[in-house]
This record gives C-alpha cells, structure tokens and sequence, in this order.
C-alpha cells in the first residue's frame, strides 16, 4: 500500500495560518491503515490546530470529513456541495488524493497534510518498509523476488557492488545488501544462473506522467465524469 | 602507425605496457577540493617516471572535488598518462557519453568505469544518486561507443573514442562465492583491464586470483592488484573497521603495532612491497595499482624498494 507520515505540525500550521475556515479532509484507505491520514488521525490533526490558533488569538474553523478513497472520483463527489463554504481544504491523503481533489476544486486552495513516502509493507502495527519503486518493468522474477531497484541503496542492476559489507549496504550498517539477499536466495533455489547474464541498460518508463488504460477500457470522452 | 593496424584498441601507454607483457604500475592522483592547478601538478611530480597512469579519481568518496577529466587533462599536460575515472552516482547516460567522447577528444586513452561511492558519504548526502545505468552497462556502453562507432541508443558517431577499458573488482566484499562471477560479469561486458580493491588479505586474493585463472578470465583481462601501504596503525584500524568491503586481517594490524616508534610507515611500506614482489610472480596478476592516498610523494620511493624501476618505454 501506499504509506505517508505526517508533516510537522508547525509546517501544516503555517500553511494554513492565513485561513479562518478550513475543510480538513482525510482518507480512508492507504493512508488510514498506515495510521497517517484517516478519520483518527484527522481527529488529532483537528485538536492540535484548533488548541494551537487559540493560544495564537487567532482562531479557526476547521470541519472535517473523511472519504473512502481521494483518489477516486466517485468519493470526491462527496466534497461538491461543501467545499466552497471553506476557504481552504486541508488534505491528509498521498500526494494523488492531493493532486485529484485539488484538480477537481480548482478555485479553492488544497494544501498537504502529509508526506507520501512510498510503496510498502506492513511488517507490523505503525512499522513499514518500502518495497516498489513502480519503475514500470518488474525484474523480482530474475533476482529472486527482491527489488534492485528499490532495495539497493543504487539500485544496480547487476550488483553487488565492492561496498558490501558482512551482507550489509554501505550505506549502514542496519540495511542489509539486497544483491547479498538476491544472491543467498537464488543460491538456495539453485537459480543463480538468472543473475549470470547481465541485464542490460534499462529504458526508464517514470520519466513522464504515466497514465495506465487496461486492455478492454478507453479514456471517457469528457473529463467531468463522475 | 594508426590504432587501426596495430592490433591495438586505444593505443594508450597502459595497454601498450601491458600488450607488451611488462608488469604494469599505475598510480592514483586525487583531483583538489578547488580549483588549485598547483596542487595537481605538484603531485604528479611524484609520479612522473615512476607509473605507467595514474588514475584520476571522480569525486571520490562522494566528496566534491575538480572534475576528473579536467584533472586528466593537467596531468596530459605534465607529461603523464591519466587513467580517467567515471562514476555513475553523478551523471546519466547522456552526460556520461558526452564527458567520454569529451575526454577523448583531449588525448585521454585510458578509462577507469565504476558505480561509485554512495552520496550518503560525502558532502552532499542528500544529493540525488543518479545510477542511471550501473558500472558493467557503462563497460558495454564505452565499447560500444568504441567499437561498433554507436550511442548507447544505436545512432551513429562521429569519430569513436578509441578507450583502453579498465573497471574495479572488489574480490573481498561478501558474497565471496559471487564475486569471482561478478569479474566474469564485467568481462564479458568487454573490459580491458582490472584494478583491484586494496588487497590486505593475501590468502583470499590468491584463491580469488586462482578462480579468475581457472575460469580462464585473466587470459581475457588484464588484472592489477590494488596495493595501498598502510601509514599508521590507526589507518589499518579504520580501513578494517569503518570502510565498507575491505579486509585487513589482524596480522597486518599487530605487524604495524610491533614497528619500532616512528617506523610504522616503514613497515606498512615494507608489507607493500612484499606484496609487490609476490604478485610479480603470480599467475593471472599483470600488474599492480598503487593507491598510495595523499601520500604521492612516498611513490618513487615504494617503486624504487618494489623493484619497478625503471618502468618500460614502449
């Protein structure tokens, strides 16, 4: 899932500092199961800027309303007959949740609550580790389900590099070398022979805006669907 | 006689040294943290006669320092063969190709193709890493550009830039099993030559060196031993401890600690030259490289007890 950490609270609070009436928006998917960005999390956001602003002598107004997904047209429709009483939206989704209810609401300013930092597992309650890149042209069948790319701090393809050390990265040693792991794991499988061959220069697919249409679908002639 | 015609394929002093059979010395410069031209010179005085190239290190430990090619073209201007080092961390693919034929153009025959230190170490650790392509693409994008005359993309070039391709082999790192696998990586990707990590460990070396010969990769490349003296206890004591993928086995620590007061540099240069002596006679070894780091004034010196003087003309 998409994982997000919140940002310091004296940088959301001067984001908002010339606003008195606020729409703080959460989200109940990615960012709500990460503990970043859902209903509970908006509660918490809410108290701390309401008791903040008054010991400023600055009040504000801030409601709050929590969708399913704000990556999803079909939950932004949510926020049609409301937004335009706020000055302001305060979101706490990933950085698509941002974009899409900031482009559907284009008069009212929508500002970032959160910053998005990856693509990972949950390896337990509020701990979770990257694992995707989304490069766009998966390699986990050649290197033993293991991403170069995102695991190695260089993301080599045809590591390891000279800086292993003890099976760890040379960046630190709490990160452990994922050509190291690449290479235990195909040994154990006896399929080092993948790695023999070297992979060649990859064509990079995340240069541009990507915009996946599945086989069988088209883009909708108008772009106000909902 | 043209490149074309002499079997060559740079026609750089180090390939020549090294075609010819002669056991090849390279040494290492470190370009300045400015723009100081005096310094550079000064330091290739040192190695001036007494190595066949000397590398020319790319911002080395991710620390920011006068480009390499520009340090390069000061040492053509002295008179000495530059060994040209490019990094991955800092440039892409389009960068790389042109600093390349750049630095062909000035004279630069020899090319050293490595990842790089992460940016995490240097002065800049937030910096973007690049690693647009890896070391072994760049060996097969310098020959390509070399011998089928083409961009990494296949478009066409106007004049190749006839490299001697060297590359770097760490035989120490772990997984040991892998890494002889690794050198075999970068050969077949079309490396010239080798220069080793730091060797400390010499009972490694001589299985890794046994393995390349065995698989036959040094009858495909040539391979120099990456020799570094030790200047202090306290240098053995962090290259073993803080300096990732290097082995320096307690032997050479407590050799340095029994040095009579003031002649623990004498020792650590006494250990190099040993090492010297024992890879000059060593099958699959055509050479050593001399990383004698801040320290280029000691390298007449260490030539002249390893017996590698004079070094061949050819």
């Amino acid at each position: 899932m998409i994982v997000a950490k919140r940002k310091p609270f004296d940088e959301i609070k001067k984001m908002i500092e010339g606003h008195k009436k606020v729409l703080l928006a959460g989200c109940g998917t990615c960012v709500a199961v990460c503990l970043a960005g859902g209903e509970k999390e908006v509660d918490i956001l809410n108290t701390e800027l309401d008791m903040a602003r008054r010991l400023d002598d600055n009040p504000i107004e801030i409601d709050t309303i929590t969708v399913e997904r704000q990556c999803d047209m079909e939950y932004l429709a949510d926020f049609d007959d409301i937004v335009q009483e706020y000055e302001a939206v305060l979101s706490m989704a990933c950085g698509v949740g941002v974009q899409f209810l900031a482009e559907r609401f284009p008069g009212t300013p929508v500002y970032p609550a959160v910053n998005t930092t990856g693509m990972s597992a949950n390896r337990a309650i509020g701990w979770y580790e990257e694992r995707c890149r989304s490069c766009g042209r998966c390699v986990l069948a050649l290197t033993g389900g293991i991403c170069p790319v995102t695991m190695c701090a260089k993301g080599l393809y045809n590591g390891p590099c000279g800086g292993t050390n003890q099976g760890y990265c040379e960046i630190s040693s709490d990160q452990p070398c994922a050509w190291f792991k690449i290479y235990e794991r195909l040994a154990t499988q006896d399929r080092l022979d993948s790695i023999m061959e070297i992979t060649p220069v990859v064509d990079w697919e995340d240069q541009v805006p990507r915009t996946l249409i599945q086989p069988g679908y088209k883009k909708p002639e108008t772009e106000d669907i909902d | 006689m043209s490149i074309e015609d002499n079997g060559l394929k740079s026609g750089s002093h180090l390939e020549k040294v090294l075609k010819a059979g002669h056991f090849a010395f390279t040494g290492e410069l470190g370009p300045p943290r400015g723009s100081n031209v005096e310094e550079v010179i000064k330091k290739a005085q040192h190695l001036k006669g007494t190595v066949d190239a000397v590398n020319i290190t790319d911002n080395q430990t991710a620390m920011v320092r006068m480009a390499s090619w520009a340090a390069s073209l000061l040492l053509i201007q002295e008179g000495l063969e530059p060994n040209f080092q490019m990094v991955c961390r800092d440039r892409n693919r389009l960068a790389m190709q042109a600093d390349i034929l750049g630095a062909y153009a000035h004279g630069i025959r020899n090319m050293l193709c490595l990842s790089g230190d992460h940016q995490k170490f240097g002065d800049h650790p937030n910096a973007k890493g690049v690693f647009d392509i890896d070391s072994i693409q760049l060996i097969g994008m310098v020959k390509k550009m070399r011998d089928e005359g083409q961009f990494l993309a296949g478009g066409e070039l106007d004049g190749p830039p006839k490299l001697f391709i060297g590359a770097a082999a760490n035989p120490f790192a772990d997984p040991f099993e892998w890494r002889i696998y690794r050198l075999a990586k970068k050969i077949k990707a079309g490396v010239d030559f080798i220069q080793t990590q730091c060797i400390y460990n010499m009972e490694k070396f001589r299985e890794w060196i046994k393995r390349a010969n065995d698989m036959g990769l040094t009858e495909k490349a040539y391979i120099l031993a990456g020799v570094t003296p030790m200047k202090s206890v306290g240098m053995a004591k962090y290259m073993k401890n803080k300096v990732p993928g290097m082995d320096v086995p307690d032997e050479i620590i407590k050799r340095l600690q029994g040095a009579e007061k003031g002649r623990v540099a004498v020792e650590g240069i006494n250990i190099a030259c040993e090492q010297i002596e024992e890879f000059k006679e060593m099958k699959g070894v055509a050479g050593v490289h001399l990383m004698a780091i801040e320290w280029e004034h000691k390298v007449p010196e260490i030539a002249e007890q390893a017996k590698v003087l004079p070094r061949p003309s050819v």
